[in-house]
């Protein structure tokens, strides 16, 4: 019965399927792709995380607006909740506490809608991690890592333009700051100001025109990148982490018809569900507390969602610093914690791949990813920058931590100045130690194998632990590492005395070549790791007879009769595995 | 007799009778007033000399015998009983040690005797005094305007949701949702510590209704949407999300890449 | 990538790593060169039974959810409240709303993977990529298209249209940059918004009122360390008119009074008094960026922004202390009027608010 019903469906979705290709050739696309093969590992997820949680961003949002008036025109609020009856709000406000608090299910979307908007650009900020520490920017990919970064800023610009639509207290003081911003643009700040918000600062336009860009400009370029960066991600099929039998040339996983449509698919319900019900019993933003927007009010603890945190610690942290040059006004003070510091942030950022692949002359494609401890310096930076980040997240929530510690502000400030300076620069050396020293490990594991945690004692009286061969799994992860030499130093000319015409930026992409690679960890050559091999079967000649040995004493034990144990070791006595690889 | 008799019909009679029973309630009445009018003088003599007592031992060493301060501590006179109450009351007073700010901790006098503390250093001077029951009755009260005077008045320094906020040099706005309304408005009378004094005279008596009845029904208030967090606002719900939310997401995805048995 | 699929060509021999040779399928590809685990659910067919219930347990239960779902829209009214343990009392309609719907959704997750993870194939498969460079070839191909291409357009050969284009094409634009000029379309009575920046409604004689209240302030009235959050007392009037914020955004102010004594200077010039027997009037507008301060602790005089925590000393000319604005908080001139009340001497000597290129400019 049921595979008949079945196969009737799929008589319907073959015919469906033939209308289609006869009219947009997409049988041919199908032939290609449905069955692509995507490696299994959980971060290759954090991107899904990030789509999925802005697909649940774009479903919420669009409920949302049929209920949400972006006008500022006053009203006298007379809804349900008593502690602002009759205050003169705006209809943004108003009718954001409708959804609140009227609209069945409306609160549920808001709070959908501003955790799905947290979710996305943490999960954003994790991928990004992913596929920093794992090099997979480099060649193919630095144009989707550029992709990625603007879509990371479009986030931003999403979560923060989203952020002021309430037209409640904290969103009001956000504007005010972002207004404070482009008051201190140099030469043209004041007629920004003014074109942004309609004039005078709040005006009567500014959420109107958030609102248009919050539903329309905004998300249109995110779903405009998101499909640059998945059609990219098609076109080069996913990197894979090493293992056996990857290759640059091949990739393993599972074909996307069917585990992919079903661990993808499912991961969408997974996380949509988990933001639902998250949404469901946390609560976020609880606009009917902080009141509506008045620009002569403020509550303690005035802060912006997390993403924008870091910035507004970047404005505590920097000292007050203005240049008056003739009679005109620079105000560093905030022009460098919000505008060159990011900037100078996202720009590195955007360039790291070509920076890399400059200093290594590699031109090579790279589908399998580094291990993090195989590139230190790249680790190191990474660690660096989020040791960096973190530094002035918590600066901008120093007053809460400081209340919550019972610490002084000041206090705080001062540290977090120093901490901003020296905690990076401490996070990089330590994790370049690490990372060093867990590729001397790997050395080892290749050389000598893997320490199982016996300890023998050889006739001699000497103690070894036994080591035993790793597996191939194992073996093909460790062989996986690059070998990576600094740039040699460019001729300065060539034989003929003639100048190289590019010895200068020959040089400096040799620096910072050797700043990349210079400490790096040499790996075993092939006769190294053969030779490896068979000191550790060697070890298991000692071994062998030396268990024999055990067990004949057993038996004496039982016996009663003490054997005397005896002292010769088979032929390698005086040497180790080394000499005992010459008769093996 | 007789006579009396035979006038009792009279139509004066009933006024007579009347004027006498007038007379002799008054007069009883007025007799009983002085009575505890003169009881009460020699309670409350009695009371501040308690309070004296209570005074010398546990605060002159740092507000001086006479009230009159120290290096060690402000001096007392003119601030009212109402900032005994709020001090004493909230267990800030006495001291435990020097900090920054003298925090709220467990209260170390009984009610009877912070009144008599109370009582005599209002004898001091005259200053501002506990709120009377009627200043604490709250019926009718416009809690939304007590919103707008909290939020144009309080939350720059006790956030929105009365939870508190820092302030310069390890000194803070303390969180209100356990203080009681005897205690905000005091507070608000007298300004302790570094908070700024709310006169009645710049902030009438029926504002602070206002603002302390806001306080109590944000107290009193659910959240609706769940799980406040607090009600900090955006430092709780990031970290919520990268250490609850993201941690739960990563998880899932390792469940789905977990090799199955 | 119309050659992806040639790693697997139909009936193709392989052998795949258990020994065990196999003809692939069309559109299947070789397994992986990896030891290939058989999981339970592959050998014993109670393990795959009990899968296959779970799987369609899952998606009967979301379906239950649904159901839940509506009946919780429909019968749960909007103010109720449930006490949940370690949360405490919440809206028992978004409670209820959030978690059938989030479960009804989750579920069809969890029993999709779960189905993908103990039923579906678990045999890791090869294909093979292909260099993102396209061949010699093509690339030739596409060269010679574009020769022939730029050739029959006449592009080299008239320059003048090429230029002339490329100009057009960089102006185009223009138009619609202008047109964003009217962003804020200027009154014919307001001057450079850096003009509009500098003033705010203060003006001579003109009293302060509480804010919210609107009543206005006697001298007398305001305590020794007390703090009054004021406006001018034409702000109601002016925003009735304006219907907008802009005036209150720049005009409101904070009276503190302290004694006499412990002021160290004001911002008047030499020997005069901005302000009147103690009581000191200054903006409460930040001038790092813009947050409004009221956070005065009255026993050091400091006042302090709860956002990037600018300090700034209201007995000492209210000059910076600590923190990153660099202005002081300007100051307004205050004096009192025939019958005691607060009054404005003129508007704010210096511009309140955030510094901007042009604030210090006579």
């Amino acid at each position: 019965m049921s595979t008949e019903q079945i196969s009737g469906i799929e008589k319907k979705g073959a015919s469906a399927a033939t209308y289609v290709d006869e009219r947009v050739h997409s049988n041919s696309w199908f032939s290609r792709n449905l069955n692509k093969v995507f490696p299994d590992h959980w971060s290759f997820m954090l991107g899904e995380i990030a789509l999925y949680s802005f697909v649940v961003v774009l479903l919420s949002g669009v409920y949302l607006t049929l209920f949400y008036k972006p006008s500022v025109v006053e009203v006298i609020y007379d809804g349900p909740y008593i502690p602002l009856k009759g205050v003169t709000i705006s209809e943004a406000y108003d009718s954001a506490l409708a959804i609140s608090f009227e609209v069945r299910g409306g609160l549920l979307m808001r709070q959908i809608h501003h955790w799905s908007a947290l979710f996305f650009v943490v999960a954003i900020a994790v991928h990004m991690f992913r596929v920093f520490f794992t090099g997979a920017f480099r060649k193919p990919r630095e144009l989707n890592w550029v992709v990625g970064m603007t879509l990371a800023l479009m986030a931003l610009a999403a979560g923060f333009t989203g952020y002021s639509l309430p037209d409640d207290l904290l969103s009001g003081t956000g504007l005010r700051i972002i207004e404070g911003i482009i008051l201190a643009i140099p030469v043209i700040g004041t007629w920004a100001s003014f074109l942004v918000f309609g004039g005078e600062f709040p005006g009567v336009d500014i959420i109107s025109r958030l609102y248009g860009i919050h539903i329309l400009l905004v998300p249109g370029i995110i779903v405009g990148l998101i499909t640059v960066h998945l059609m990219m991600v098609w076109t080069q099929k996913h990197t894979q982490f090493p293992g056996p039998g990857r290759t640059d040339k091949n990739v393993v996983g599972y074909p996307l018809m069917p585990v992919y449509m079903a661990k993808a698919g499912g991961f969408f319900f997974l996380i949509f569900g988990l933001i639902t019900i998250i949404a469901g019993i946390v609560q976020i933003n609880p606009i009917w507390i902080f009141g509506p927007y008045t620009p002569d009010q403020v509550s303690a603890g005035t802060q912006p969602d997390w993403y924008i945190g870091w910035l507004d610690g970047a404005l505590r942290l920097m000292p007050n610093i203005e240049w008056i040059i003739f009679d005109y006004t620079i105000s560093l003070n905030v022009l460098i914690p919000t505008v060159v510091l990011p900037g100078l942030i996202v720009t590195a950022a955007i360039i790291y791949p070509w920076l890399e692949a400059w200093a290594t002359g590699d031109k090579r494609e790279h589908h399998v990813l580094d291990r993090p401890r195989n590139a230190p310096t790249r680790t190191a930076l990474g660690v660096m920058a989020i040791v960096f980040y973190v530094i002035l997240w918590v600066g901008g929530g120093n007053d809460i931590i400081a209340v919550g510690f019972d610490l002084s502000i000041n206090f705080m400030i001062w540290f977090l100045r120093f901490a901003l300076i020296i905690l990076p620069a401490l996070a990089f050396i330590i994790t370049k130690r690490i990372c060093l020293s867990l590729q001397r490990r790997d050395r080892d594991k290749l050389l000598h194998g893997r320490e199982t945690g016996r300890i023998l004692r050889l006739p001699t009286g000497e103690f070894i632990e036994v080591h035993a061969p790793v597996n191939e799994e194992e073996r093909a992860v460790l062989e996986s590492k690059p070998d990576d030499k600094p740039l040699p130093e460019p001729p300065e000319s060539d034989s003929a005395g003639v100048r190289n015409p590019k010895y200068k930026s020959g040089r400096r992409a040799a620096g910072l070549s050797r700043f990349l690679y210079r400490d790096t960890i040499e790996k075993p050559t092939e006769a190294e790791i053969h030779h490896g091999d068979e000191a550790i079967e060697a070890e298991d000649d000692f071994e062998a007879p030396l268990l024999e040995r055990e067990e004949s004493m057993h038996v004496a034990h039982d016996g009663s009769v003490l054997a005397k144990p005896a002292v010769d070791a088979p032929e390698t006595t005086s040497d180790n595995g080394d000499g005992g690889s010459e008769q093996s | 007799m007789k006579s009396l008799a035979k006038h009792r019909r009279h139509p004066a009679a009933v006024l007579v009778v009347i004027m006498l029973g007038l007379l002799l309630t008054g007069g009883l009445y007025a007799a009983a007033n002085t009575a505890t009018e003169a009881r009460s003088v020699e309670a409350d003599a009695l009371l501040i000399e308690e309070g004296k007592r209570l005074f010398l031992e546990g605060c002159s060493s740092c507000h001086g015998l006479a009230g009159q301060g120290s290096d060690n501590g402000p001096s007392l006179i003119g601030v009212g009983a109402a900032a005994v109450d709020f001090q004493v009351g909230t267990g800030r007073m006495p001291l435990a040690n020097f900090g920054a700010q003298a925090p709220s901790k467990a209260v170390e006098y009984t009610d009877e005797q912070i009144r008599a503390i109370a009582a005599f250093v209002a004898s001091l001077a005259p200053g501002p005094s506990i709120p009377s029951a009627e200043d604490l009755d709250f019926t009718g009260v416009d809690v939304a305007r007590g919103g707008e005077l909290f939020r144009a008045n309080c939350s720059q320094c006790h956030q929105a949701a009365g939870r508190g906020g820092a302030l310069s040099n390890g000194q803070y706005a303390p969180n209100l949702m356990k203080t009681t309304p005897e205690h905000i408005w005091e507070a608000m009378l007298t300004g302790p510590q570094q908070m700024p004094v709310f006169a009645d005279t710049t902030l009438p008596p029926q504002d602070k209704k206002e603002i302390i009845s806001y306080i109590e029904s944000i107290r009193a208030s659910d959240d609706p949407g769940g799980w406040a967090l607090g009600r900090f606002g955006p430092v709780t719900e990031g970290l919520f999300v990268w250490i609850g939310g993201m941690l739960l997401a990563v998880i899932l995805a390792v469940w789905i890449g977990a090799k199955v048995r | 990538m119309s050659d992806e699929i040639t790693g697997t060509e139909p009936g193709q021999e392989v052998a795949p790593s258990d020994g065990d040779t196999k003809a692939l399928r069309p559109g299947e590809w070789p397994p992986a060169d990896v030891e290939h685990h058989l999981r339970r659910t592959d050998t014993d067919p109670k393990a795959q039974a009990r899968a296959v219930r779970q799987v369609a347990t899952m998606f009967m239960l979301s379906a239950v959810m649904v159901v839940l779902f509506i009946v919780a829209f429909i019968a749960i009214p909007r103010d109720a409240v449930v006490s949940i343990p370690f949360i405490g009392p919440i809206s028992a309609l978004n409670s209820a709303m959030g978690l059938t719907f989030g479960l009804a959704i989750f579920l069809i997750g969890a029993g999709a993977v779960h189905w993908a993870k103990k039923l579906m194939s678990n045999v890791e498969v090869v294909q093979e990529r292909h260099p993102m460079k396209s061949t010699e070839d093509e690339t030739e191909l596409a060269a010679d298209i574009y020769e022939v291409g730029k050739e029959q357009s006449t592009w080299a050969k008239f320059p003048i249209i090429r230029r002339t284009m490329l100009a057009a094409m960089a102006l185009v634009p223009i138009p619609f940059i202008v047109s964003l000029r009217d962003l804020w379309i200027q009154p014919a009575d307001v001057g450079t918004p850096s003009a509009e920046l500098r003033r705010t409604i203060w003006e001579p004689g003109m009293r302060l009122v509480t804010d919210i209240t609107y009543q206005p302030i006697k001298a007398d009235e305001i305590p020794t360390g007390g703090l009054v959050n004021a406006v001018p007392e034409n702000l109601r009037e002016v925003e009735e008119d304006d219907h907008n914020l802009n005036a209150r955004a720049k005009a409101a102010v904070i009276v503190v009074r302290m004694l006499p004594e412990e002021i160290q200077s004001q911002q008047s010039p030499e020997g005069t008094d901005w302000g009147y027997e103690g009581i000191l009037c200054f903006s409460k507008i930040c001038t790092h960026v813009g947050c409004p301060i009221s956070l005065y602790q009255q026993r050091t005089h400091l006042l302090l922004c709860p956002c990037h925590q600018s300090t700034f000393d209201l007995s000492d000319s209210a000059e910076v202390v600590f923190g990153p604005a660099y202005r002081r908080m300007p100051q307004l001139p205050i004096e009192v009027d025939d019958e005691g009340y607060l009054v404005a001497v003129s508007d704010f000597p210096e511009p309140v608010g955030p510094s901007f290129w042009e604030i210090s400019r006579p």
